[in-house]
C-alpha cells in the first residue's frame, strides 16, 4: 500500500502518463456524495468503552472504486465507447483472441486497447503492431485491475468517439470479478485446453460476465473437452450467459464474435432500440 | 489476492468517517459479507489486520455479520435459501435462478473515540 495517501496504488504504472511527484493523480477529493441517503439510527452494537460512541457507515467496501467506474462509464458513454472487460485465467489465448480481433476490426471501427499485466509492455506492444492503440497497465504486485487504474489508462489513451475498446484484465479467474471498472460488459474467456468444469470451480466470474468465449476450438479433437457440458455449467452459475466458441489462431467463429460487438455497440448508440 | 484491496476499501471508509465525526481511532468495524459475495471472510480478516497497521484503525476489532444467499427461481416462481452459486434450487433441482440475496459486501458502522 502507498504510503503517502494509503491509497494501494503505489506500484501501479499505466504507460504514457506524465508523473506527479507523488507518481498518480487519483481522485482523493471524492467522497461519494451519491451514495443514497440513511437516516435511521438503530444501533445494533453498544459501545464497548468508555467515551467510545458508535458511528453509522452503511456503505459497500467498494464504494470508491464503484464511484470511480460510474465516471468511467459516464466519460465512455458520453464519447459513444463501448468498453469490453476481457476476463480469464492466464494463458486462455486473450491476447492473441485481442490481437486477431484488433487487426481484423481495424479499418472498420477504431479500436483501443488497455492491457493489464503485473510486470512488462510486451501484450500492448503486440497490440501497437496490429495498428490499433493500446496502452499497458502495470499493477505490480496487484491482481486485478480496479476502476482508478482504468480511468487513468482512460484519460491518457483518449479513445475516439465511437471506439470499442478493450480492457484486457489481469489472467485471473477470482478478483477481477469483484470489480466494475465502467465497462459495457465483461466476457470471460476459457480456453478448451483448460478443464470443461472451470464455471463451477470459479462461479463468480461466470457470474459476473454477459458472454462467454470458448477458445483454441482448432484443439478440441485433440483434447478431452466437453463443451455441451461446459455451456451447462456455465448456464448453472448464470443462466443468461451467452456463448460463442472460436479459434484466435485459425479464425473459426470470429465473425460471430464480431457480430456480437456490433450489436452490443449498436445498444450503446441507440439504448432505446435494445429494450 | 483481492480481499487486501477490500481490506483497503473498509479502511478508507473508517478513515474518512472517523475524520468526519472527529474521532481519534477505531475500536471496531461490524461488516456485513454476503456468503455469495466475492469475499472470503477470512482472508478479509487477514488483510484488515495487515493494512491498518500504524493507523487509525490499528488493532481495531473486525466483526462481520454472515448474510445468508438466496435467489429467486424461475421454474418455481419463488424465493428460495442458496449457499453457493453453484447450487440447484433446492425446491426443484433445477439451476434456473438468479441471485436476489446475499452479495453484500458493506461496511456498516464503527465504535470510535
Amino acid at each position: 500500500m502507498c504510503t503517502t495517501c494509503g491509497c494501494g496504488q503505489a506500484d501501479v504504472a499505466v504507460e504514457g502518463e506524465s508523473g506527479t511527484v507523488h507518481g498518480h493523480d487519483h481522485h482523493h477529493h471524492h467522497h461519494h456524495e451519491h451514495e443514497d441517503g440513511h437516516d435511521h439510527h438503530h444501533h445494533a452494537h453498544a459501545p464497548g468503552l468508555s467515551g467510545a460512541r458508535m458511528v453509522e457507515i452503511e456503505q459497500n467496501i467498494l464504494s470508491h472504486n464503484d464511484h470511480l467506474a460510474w465516471h468511467n462509464r459516464d466519460d465512455l458513454t458520453r464519447a459513444g465507447v463501448m468498453a469490453l472487460n476481457l476476463v480469464s485465467s492466464p494463458g486462455s489465448g486473450k491476447t492473441t483472441l485481442l490481437a486477431r480481433t484488433a487487426s481484423d476490426m481495424v479499418g472498420h471501427r477504431p479500436v483501443a486497447v488497455i492491457e493489464g499485466d503485473q510486470q512488462t509492455s510486451l501484450d500492448a506492444d503486440r497490440i501497437r503492431e496490429t495498428g490499433a492503440r493500446a496502452i499497458q497497465v502495470n499493477t505490480g504486485k496487484g491482481c486485478h485491475l480496479d476502476a482508478a487504474m482504468v480511468g487513468r489508462a482512460i484519460k491518457t489513451l483518449e479513445p475516439e468517439p465511437g471506439s470499442v475498446l478493450f480492457i484486457e484484465n489481469v489472467g485471473n479467474l477470482v478478483c477481477p470479478a469483484a470489480f466494475d471498472l465502467g465497462e459495457t460488459a465483461k466476457v470471460v474467456i476459457l480456453s478448451v485446453t483448460e478443464g470443461d468444469d472451470k464455471p463451477l470451480k470459479y462461479p463468480d466470474m461466470f457470474r459476473a460476465s454477459r458472454l462467454m468465449i470458448l477458445n483454441k476450438t482448432d484443439l478440441l479433437p485433440y483434447v478431452p473437452f466437453d463443451v455441451d457440458k461446459c455451456v451447462e455449467y456455465a448456464r448453472r452459475v448464470n443462466p443468461e450467459i451467452e456463448v460463442l466458441t472460436v479459434s484466435a489462431l485459425t479464425g473459426e467463429g470470429m465473425d460471430a464474435w464480431f457480430d456480437w460487438i456490433a450489436a452490443r455497440a449498436a445498444e450503446i448508440a441507440h439504448p432505446e432500440a435494445a429494450e | 489476492m483481492h480481499e487486501m484491496a477490500l481490506a483497503e476499501g473498509v479502511l478508507q471508509l473508517c478513515e474518512d468517517h472517523a475524520r468526519k465525526a472527529g474521532a481519534t481511532s477505531v475500536v471496531a468495524v461490524w461488516l456485513e459479507i454476503g456468503t455469495l459475495s466475492h469475499v472470503e471472510p477470512e482472508a478479509l480478516e487477514f488483510s484488515f489486520e495487515a493494512v491498518v497497521n500504524g493507523t487509525l484503525a490499528h488493532g481495531a476489532r473486525l466483526e462481520i455479520d454472515r448474510v445468508p444467499g438466496c435467489g429467486w427461481c424461475y421454474d418455481c416462481s419463488r424465493e428460495v435459501a442458496v449457499n453457493a452459486l453453484i447450487d440447484a434450487c433446492p425446491k426443484c433441482g433445477g439451476y434456473r435462478w438468479q441471485v436476489t440475496g446475499g452479495q453484500e459486501m458493506r461496511v456498516k458502522e464503527m465504535e470510535v473515540t
